[in-house]
C-alpha cells in the first residue's frame, strides 16, 4: 500500500493535477529529509508549532499568568522546572505560552508581506516602464530603511502592541519580496506559454493571478522561510524595549528583558526565554538553508 | 575617449544623486506620516492640557495644522533641512543638539565593533573558503548559524553575565566608572581618543573595560555575517580557471588564494562591510539598552517611553541618514573600484 503510494506519487507522468502538486511536494519533503541540516530545521520548526497548539497540555496545570509573589525567583525544581520569575509566575509555563506569541507575529507578517512584495513585484515585472520604474524605485527606498529603528518609530506611534509590532515589522520586511518576485516574473513573462495565453485573449489580471504569481511563490516562500529568523529577532527586540505583546501575556523578548536586573544572581530568568528565541530563530535558519538548497541549488556553494 | 569617461563619471554622478534625493524623500515622507500618525496630540504636547480653546486652537494654527498634508509636509523639510528638528520634550533641549551629543558614543561602538569584525571575519571566511568542506569550515558555518539566530540583547545579558557578575575581566554598565565621570574634555565626544589627547591612561584603561564587551558582541554579528560572505565569495572565485593557471604555473595553494583570489573579493566585500557597518549603528539600539551605553540607541528608547516622538523622529532621521549613506557610499565605491561596472 505505501509502496503503491510513494510509486503514486512519484509518477513521471501524473494523470491529474493533484497528482502532480502532491508528487511535487512528496519530492521536496524527501529532499529536505534527505538533508540533515533541513531535516533538523524541520524538527525543531515541528516541534514549535506542537508546542504552541499543546501548551494548555503540557502546562502542567500552571497558569502562565498566576502570580505567587511569596515564591518570587525560585530557583529550577522539580515544582518550577524552569524557576519563576519576579512575580512569581512559572518560566516553563510562561515559556511554552510565549510560543504562541512567536508564531502569531510570524504568521501575520508572513501573511502581510508576501502578498504586498509579490503584487509590487510581479506587476512591476510584467508591465515594465514607468510602473516598473516607480515602484521599483519606491522598493529601494525602503530597501534602505534601517529595519528595527524604523519599526520601534513605528511602535511607538501606533502604540505598544502586537499588531502594531507586526504592522511595524512589515513595512520594513516586503522589498527584497517585490525584488524576487519581479526577477522571476520579468523571466516567466518571456516563455512561451505566457505568450499562448496571452493569445487566447486572457487578462492582465488572470495572467499575473493564475500563472505568474503561483511559479514566483516557490521563491518568495523559501525566501520567507530564510527571514524568518530575522522577523523572529526583530519582533523579542521589540518584546524586550516593551513595545511588543503587553504583560501579563508571555512573550520571550519581554521575559528576557524582565530578568535584565537580575542576570548577576538569577541567570535563569533571563537565560531560558533567550535559549528559547535561539533555538526556534535556528530552527527557521536551518529549514530555510535546507529548502534553498533543495529547490534552489544554483544558490549553493 | 577622455570626454567619454567624464560623461559616464558625470552619468553616475547624477544616478547617485538622483537615488540620495528620492531616498532622503522617502525617509522623510516616512518619519512625517509617523509623526501624524501619532496618538499624542503635538498641539497638547506643546501648550499643556490646561491651556484654554482659544490658545490651543492658536497654537494649532501657528503650528500649521490646519494647512493641507503636502504643505505640512514641504514646511517639515524646509525645517529638517535648516537643522530644526524641534525640541527634545525630555531634555528641553533642541533634538539635533541632543543628536550630535549622543552621537559619538555610538560611533566609538559601532566602529571598534566593525573592526573587531573585519579582523577575525575575513581570515576566518577566507580559511573557509579555501579549506572548503574541512573542520575550518564546518567551524565557520556554526558560528554563521549561531549569529545569525542569537539575538543580541540576550548575548549581551549573558556575557555581562559571565565576563562581569562571574569572571570580573571587563567594567560592567555605562561608558566609564561614576567617579571618572565628566573629567575628560570632550574634544571628539570619542573617549578613547579624548583621553589619549589627555594623556589620561587610566581613563583610557578604564574607558576600554567598558567598551570591549558591547563592542565584541556587536562585532561578532558582523563576524559572522562578514565570515559568510568572504567565505562563498573566495568559494567562487577559486573554481575560476586563473587560480588553476596559477597553480599549474607552480604557485603554491595559499599563494594562489591570498595572491591571485583575495584581490578579486576586495571589491565585493566593501559592499558587504559597508552594510554590515550600517546594520551595527542600528544593532546599537539593543546592545545600548542592555550595557546602559549613553549613545543614539538610548537615547530614542528614552525619549520613546516619555513619549517624546521630537527626539524619537529626529534619532530615527539620523539612523536613516547614516544607513542611507553608507549603503551608497559602499554602492558608490563598488562601482568605482570594479572595472566591469564602470560602463554601466
Amino acid at each position: 500500500m505505501t509502496q503503491s503510494l510513494s510509486h503514486w506519487l512519484l509518477d513521471e507522468a501524473p494523470g491529474s493535477r493533484r497528482q502532480a502538486v502532491l508528487g511535487s511536494l512528496y519530492r521536496g519533503l524527501l529532499a529536505i529529509l534527505s538533508n540533515p541540516p533541513g531535516l533538523a530545521g524541520l524538527v525543531i520548526v515541528t516541534v514549535l508549532v506542537l508546542i504552541a497548539i499543546f501548551a494548555p497540555l503540557l502546562d502542567r496545570g500552571i497558569s502562565p499568568i498566576a502570580q505567587d509573589l511569596g515564591n518570587r525567583l525560585a530557583q529550577p525544581s522539580a515544582a518550577h522546572w524552569f524557576g519563576t520569575d519576579e512575580l512569581g509566575r512559572d518560566i516553563y509555563s510562561r515559556t511554552l505560552y510565549g510560543s504562541r506569541v512567536t508564531l502569531t507575529i510570524v504568521a501575520l507578517v508572513s501573511v502581510l508581506v508576501a502578498p504586498i512584495g509579490l503584487a509590487v513585484g510581479t506587476l512591476a515585472g510584467y508591465l515594465g516602464g514607468w510602473v516598473d520604474i516607480v515602484l521599483m524605485r519606491i522598493t529601494d527606498v525602503f530597501l534602505a530603511f534601517p529595519r528595527l529603528v524604523l519599526a520601534l518609530a513605528f511602535a511607538a506611534a501606533l502604540g505598544p502592541g502586537i499588531e502594531n509590532a507586526v504592522i511595524a515589522i512589515s513595512l520594513t520586511a516586503w522589498p527584497p519580496y517585490a525584488r524576487i518576485a519581479r526577477a522571476e516574473t520579468i523571466t516567466i513573462a518571456r516563455s512561451d506559454f505566457i505568450q499562448a495565453v496571452v493569445l487566447q485573449g486572457a487578462s492582465t489580471w488572470r495572467i499575473l493571478l493564475r500563472h505568474i504569481v503561483p511559479l514566483c511563490l516557490s521563491s518568495v516562500i523559501v525566501r520567507l522561510t530564510l527571514d524568518m529568523a530575522g522577523i523572529i529577532l526583530t519582533a523579542a527586540g521589540l518584546g524586550f524595549l516593551g513595545l511588543g505583546a503587553q504583560p501579563p501575556t508571555a512573550e520571550w523578548g519581554a521575559m528576557v528583558s524582565a530578568g535584565r536586573d537580575v542576570i548577576l544572581d538569577q541567570w535563569w530568568v533571563s537565560t531560558i526565554p533567550g535559549v528559547a528565541i535561539f533555538l526556534v530563530s535556528l530552527g527557521f535558519n536551518l529549514l530555510g538553508d535546507g529548502l534553498r538548497d533543495v529547490f534552489d541549488p544554483k544558490e549553493t556553494s | 575617449m577622455g570626454s567619454g569617461m567624464a560623461g559616464r563619471i558625470f552619468r553616475q554622478l547624477l544616478s547617485f544623486a538622483v537615488t540620495l534625493i528620492m531616498t532622503f524623500i522617502g525617509l522623510t515622507a516616512v518619519t512625517f506620516l509617523i509623526g501624524r500618525l501619532t496618538r499624542i496630540d503635538p498641539v497638547l504636547a506643546v501648550v499643556g492640557d490646561k491651556a484654554s480653546k482659544q490658545v490651543y486652537d492658536q497654537t494649532f494654527h501657528a503650528m500649521g495644522l490646519d494647512k493641507p498634508l503636502i504643505v505640512q509636509y514641504a514646511l517639515y523639510v524646509k525645517r529638517l533641512i535648516s537643522g530644526d528638528f524641534g525640541i527634545s520634550v525630555l531634555t528641553s533641549q533642541p533634538v539635533l543638539s541632543d543628536l550630535l551629543r549622543v552621537f559619538p558614543a555610538t560611533f566609538e561602538l559601532a566602529t571598534l565593533a566593525i573592526i573587531i569584525g573585519v579582523a577575525a571575519g575575513i581570515p576566518a571566511g577566507v580559511l573557509a573558503g579555501a579549506r572548503k568542506g574541512r573542520w575550518a569550515d564546518h567551524v565557520v558555518r556554526v558560528v554563521g548559524l549561531f549569529g545569525y539566530s542569537v539575538p543580541v540583547f540576550w548575548l549581551g545579558l549573558v556575557g555581562l553575565f559571565v565576563f562581569y557578575g562571574k569572571l570580573g575581566w571587563v567594567s560592567g554598565t555605562g561608558r566609564l566608572d561614576v567617579f571618572y565621570e565628566d573629567i575628560v574634555t570632550p574634544r571628539t565626544g570619542i573617549i578613547l581618543i579624548d583621553s589619549a589627547i589627555d594623556g589620561d591612561w587610566d581613563i583610557f584603561r578604564n574607558a576600554f573595560s567598558h567598551l570591549i564587551l558591547p563592542a565584541a558582541i556587536l562585532g561578532f554579528f558582523s563576524l559572522a555575517y562578514i565570515a559568510r560572505m568572504t567565505r562563498s565569495f573566495m568559494i567562487t572565485q577559486l573554481s575560476q580557471e586563473y587560480v588553476t593557471t596559477a597553480r599549474v604555473k607552480g604557485r603554491s595553494y595559499w599563494g594562489a588564494v591570498w595572491r591571485h583570489a583575495f584581490p578579486n573579493i576586495m571589491v565585493p566585500l566593501i559592499t558587504v562591510i559597508g552594510l554590515s557597518y550600517a546594520s551595527l549603528l542600528e544593532g546599537a539600539v539593543l546592545t545600548e539598552t542592555v550595557f546602559a551605553w549613553p549613545g543614539l540607541g538610548l537615547y530614542i528608547t528614552r525619549a520613546l517611553f516619555n513619549g517624546d516622538m521630537n527626539a524619537v523622529l529626529g534619532g530615527t532621521i539620523l539612523v536613516g541618514a547614516v544607513f542611507i549613506g553608507v549603503n551608497l557610499v559602499s554602492d558608490l565605491l563598488y562601482r568605482v573600484f570594479d572595472p566591469r561596472l564602470r560602463g554601466a
